[in-house]
């Protein structure tokens, strides 16, 4: 069951500085589906679009940011919505955080620094639904927190009194409130220490396991992606490049920069060398032509200086986009 | 320096800091009763692990003479960095040990060009006389990095990856021809396809410039990969270190082990041990004060003893470890694994 | 210099407005080497006649072309002006980077200084200097003067800058490839620092001209010396508004403005464009 159908969307900045104007093609041909209860992994590195393509995703599109051609279709069960044409207002009521929720990397962006806990919950909910009865309200918090495992107490707090996992904790139990059929995950444990990493995944996947709703789980970090994802899309240069559920990702990556990044994973216990990749990730204001990983492909054809290759499906749920695997090659 | 004679001598090093204000305030013990050494004869890269809060950038700063230990010893080269204190001192103690910092786009200043850096130390370290001269040493510098001059010529910060500006900081660090390179997180803020380059650099600048190199990071997967041995850091102290092989392949430290199954691995038969559920607490801070192991307030195997007294140092199966578990040649009879990361709330 | 200065007339409006204004007012004091009237000498021309071709800006009861004598007044209000910059600047720079960057004794001697100076009232001191001096206070006299009264706003300012910059990452980079700690203020940190220096350059203009202007008016300063603030002392003496001759006040009125908006506009619109975070998007980050 399909829970957003994204087709062809293409995102650009475009901005003027004293003359010099630039146009950043940030997310540029992405056609993707998200389904219903999955957690879905992007993979990217700095630069490779990622955050446009939340931006896109979640309906936070301001200039110098504009989308310039595509589709962006979601189907919430009770109502569809086209993510283009939905106004402002009506983005709010019905579909920011009740539908759609984010967790940040860093807890700055939802939680007030000068008021307890409490209050950020007490602004999320009566943003977009009111509350009636405060006392009710509060109650009801409580039980929420309590069920994602968090001592209750936490509302009364600040959030410089706790630790950086925890306040990343308390961050997703708001992005729950209203349970949204998808949030959105921003590396959301890029600054935290391997074990609070650890528990604020657990914590992520079992909050998807019990409502059944999607998650879309942005990171760089591959080993976690191996550990949550379902599924992973491996984004580069504002592109999708391969995509595919994560055991078969892992297991038989086909597109050269999906390999390499697997093959060049540290890991314990393995002290054999591994390669790294030369160039350096391109500049989104100036991509290369034709398939822009060739600069850096070490298997690299004339085919791909010129000719932008699509996306080819190689079984019902893996696709790739690269000319060696369309020929056969790789 | 004979081989066996002690590059680096880090003696019962320990920092404290005074915290709060006037009124209410107390000690904050950032590095406690940290020993090692590194050895003259030998090249290495030793690893210093540890969390955000574990001390190892403290650690760092001590060795980097940017910062007076509260109690303990320094020696490099035979030389007590306290006793460093007249600028010459200083640029001899600079010239063989330099830093490589973690974020690339703040090592160097955004509004100059990154190649006048090399150029200062090439000339500032006695490595040329003018400008022409020093570019040569600069190009040379790059080379060893995988770079050039020519690619990076008249480039500010901005117009280079991070991969590369960190090779750049690499490259500015061997001109005075260092013995010892101090690299605090150098890759965090690399781009994944571009790490290994720079940490495969590091391995070469041991075996081939035979340079030993202190690579402090939090990244286990990485450093395994690279370091000869290493320290596991918690709160201030050392848990355990020793060769990476024994600590991390077969890490006896409860705390050690927490960490290791806590990174996620890729391999599909180890995803198992990591979907293992933990108990994460709220407040962290308050392991610093503790008397005793700092680790007492999660280990599974604590015991009274943890909770009052500090675990000294002992060699154990190849490694050295503060644990009462192993005291006294004690082996727990069951294996400790399963963790959770069990903090007593406040 | 050329390449910034066409780069800003192109694209921003304030600096347009600006530099209008600005060249109007450089060109009137550069027209002073031309003069032919002494501003020191009166009844040289028929008294209060209105604007009109030959006279632009009318002439005074005093028998004095006001255009001409206003062109010295320019010129010497200018000189007063960049006389205090520049000696505020070299004190406030001195002060800001020494105390900043080396911290400890020096840094709380030199705040300490700072901070007295900060407390004390101007205008009450500079008006007692002039009774004190009265009439032999010079316009160089008048500048360093202002200029010393005029730095620990910026000294204060531009050390807080220091020392952010101090943390940075960079900083320590240069300590470690041999830089000395003049090397590093000078070439590290003075390039941040710049903009807060031009910034409060231009404030310090107005700041001093606009003192120069009070204490004139007063008629506390060497009033037979043509500056825009005895220009409105004489106009004032002579009871211009009730005479009617409002075109005596109306000069010095309007080259203040063009003046002070000029200054105003040039300090937005460069900072703007000196700063490093609009610097490095033009670079092209």
């Amino acid at each position: 069951m399909s829970l957003l159908k994204m087709e062809d969307v293409r995102a650009y900045y475009r901005t003027e500085v004293y003359g010099i104007s630039r146009s950043v093609r940030a997310v540029d041909g992405v056609s993707m589906e998200l389904h219903k209860n999955e957690i879905y992994g992007v993979a990217g590195e700095s630069s490779c679009g990622k955050t446009t393509l939340i931006k896109v995703i979640s309906g936070t599109v301001k200039p110098p940011l504009r989308i310039e051609s595509g589709s962006i279709h979601y189907n919430f069960g009770a109502f569809q919505m086209d993510m283009r044409k939905i106004d402002a207002e009506e983005m709010r009521q019905n579909v920011r955080w009740k539908e759609i929720s984010y967790v940040m990397q860093g807890s700055m962006s939802v939680l007030n620094p000068v008021r307890k806990i409490i209050r950020s919950f007490e602004d999320i909910v009566g943003t977009h639904q009111g509350i009636p009865d405060k006392k009710a309200f509060q109650e009801q918090m409580r039980g929420h927190v309590m069920k994602l495992g968090l001592p209750p107490d936490v509302l009364n707090l600040y959030p410089h009194q706790l630790s950086g996992g925890m306040r990343q904790r308390v961050a997703i139990a708001l992005a729950t409130v209203f349970n949204p059929s998808l949030i959105i995950a921003d590396e959301p444990t890029t600054a935290l220490d391997v074990v609070v990493q650890r528990g604020v995944l657990h914590m992520l996947k079992d909050i998807q396991a019990e409502s059944a709703n999607t998650v879309l789980l942005v990171t760089h970090d591959l080993a976690v992606h191996a550990n949550v994802a379902d599924r992973v899309g491996i984004m580069y240069a504002g592109r999708i490049v391969e995509e595919g559920p994560t055991q078969v990702i892992f297991q038989a990556p086909r597109h050269p920069y999906t390999e390499h990044l697997i093959n060049s994973l540290p890991m314990i216990g393995d002290k054999t060398v591994k390669k790294s990749l030369g160039g350096a990730p391109p500049n989104l204001a100036d991509p290369p032509s034709g398939c822009r990983f060739h600069p850096r492909c070490p298997l690299a054809m004339d085919r791909c200086r010129t000719e932008t290759p699509e996306m080819i499906m190689l079984s019902e749920r893996h696709r790739v986009a690269c000319h060696l695997v369309e020929e056969g090659r790789a | 320096m004979s081989a066996n004679e002690k590059l680096l001598d880090v003696d019962h090093v320990t920092v404290s800091f005074h915290i709060g204000n006037f009124l209410a305030g107390g000690q904050l013990v950032a590095v406690n009763d940290v020993t090692f050494a590194l050895y003259a004869g030998k090249p290495e890269i030793y690893s210093i692990a540890g969390e955000s809060g574990s001390g190892k950038t403290t650690l760092a700063n001590v060795l980097l003479h940017d910062l007076e230990p509260t109690e303990g010893k320094v020696t490099f080269e035979g030389r007590d960095l306290s006793t460093i204190k007249s600028r010459r001192d200083f640029m001899k103690f600079m010239s063989q040990v330099q830093p490589v910092f973690q974020n690339p786009f703040e090592t160097f200043s955004p509004l100059r060009r990154v190649e006048e850096y090399l150029i200062e130390t090439a000339i500032q370290f006695g490595r040329a006389k003018n400008r022409r001269d020093a570019a040569k040493v600069a190009d040379e510098a790059l080379h060893q990095v995988g770079l050039s001059l020519a690619e990076v010529s008249r480039r500010y910060p901005h117009e280079l990856s991070g991969g590369q500006i960190q090779r750049v900081s690499v490259a500015r660090a061997l001109i005075p021809n260092p013995r010892l390179i101090l690299a605090d997180e150098p890759v965090s803020m690399v781009d994944a396809s571009l790490r290994m380059a720079i940490v495969n650099l590091f391995k070469k600048l041991r075996d081939e410039q035979k340079v030993s190199v202190i690579y402090i990071t939090h990244d286990l997967a990485t450093a395994y990969y690279i370091s000869d041995r290493i320290a596991i850091m918690l709160r201030g102290v050392v848990v355990e270190s020793g060769p990476v092989e024994n600590v991390l392949g077969n890490p006896l430290h409860p705390y050690t082990q927490l960490l290791q199954e806590s990174v996620p691995k890729p391999a599909a038969s180890e995803r198992e041990q990591w979907a293992q559920h933990i108990e994460l607490g709220s407040t962290e801070v308050r392991e610093y004060g503790r008397l005793g192991c700092k680790y007492a307030g999660r280990c599974p195997h604590v015991m009274d003893v943890c909770k009052t007294e500090v675990p000294p140092e002992q060699e154990v199966e190849g490694r050295t470890l503060r644990c009462f578990l192993y005291h006294d040649g004690a082996m727990p009879e069951t294996a400790v694994s399963v963790q959770t990361g069990n903090l007593e709330t406040a | 210099m050329l390449t910034v200065t066409r780069d800003l007339l192109k694209y921003d409006g304030r600096f347009r407005v600006a530099f209008v204004f600005l060249v109007i007012i450089v060109i009137m004091a550069l027209l002073t080497v031309v003069s032919p009237y002494d501003p020191k000498k009166t009844f040289m021309v028929p008294q209060d006649l209105p604007p009109s071709l030959e006279h632009p800006f009318g002439t005074n009861s005093r028998g004095q072309d006001l255009f001409w004598w206003m062109a010295f007044a320019v010129r010497n209000s200018l000189m007063l002006g960049i006389i205090c910059a520049i000696v505020s600047r070299i004190i406030a720079i001195f002060v800001g980077m020494v105390a900043g960057y080396r911290g400890g004794v020096i840094d709380r001697i030199l705040m300490s200084i700072n901070d007295s100076f900060v407390v004390l009232p101007v205008l009450p001191i500079l008006i007692l200097l002039s009774f004190l001096l009265r009439g032999k206070m010079s316009l160089w006299m008048l500048g360093v003067l202002l200029g010393l009264f005029g730095w620990p706003w910026d000294g204060r300012l531009i050390r807080s800058q220091v020392l952010s910059l101090k943390e940075r990452a960079f900083t320590r980079t240069a300590v470690y490839s041999g830089t000395t700690p003049l090397l590093i203020t000078m070439r590290e940190h003075l390039p941040f620092v710049l903009p807060v220096v031009f910034a409060t350059t231009i404030n310090n203009l107005l700041w001093s001209i606009g003192m120069e202007v009070t204490l004139s008016v007063l008629g506390l300063s060497d009033v037979t010396l043509p500056t825009i603030g005895t220009a409105i002392y004489r106009a004032n003496q002579h009871q211009a508004l009730v005479a009617g001759v409002w075109w005596w006040l109306g000069a010095p009125i309007l080259i203040a403005v063009l003046l002070f908006l000029g200054l105003y506009l040039l300090f937005s619109s460069v900072n703007e464009f000196i700063d490093p975070r609009t610097r490095l998007r033009r670079i092209g980050a």
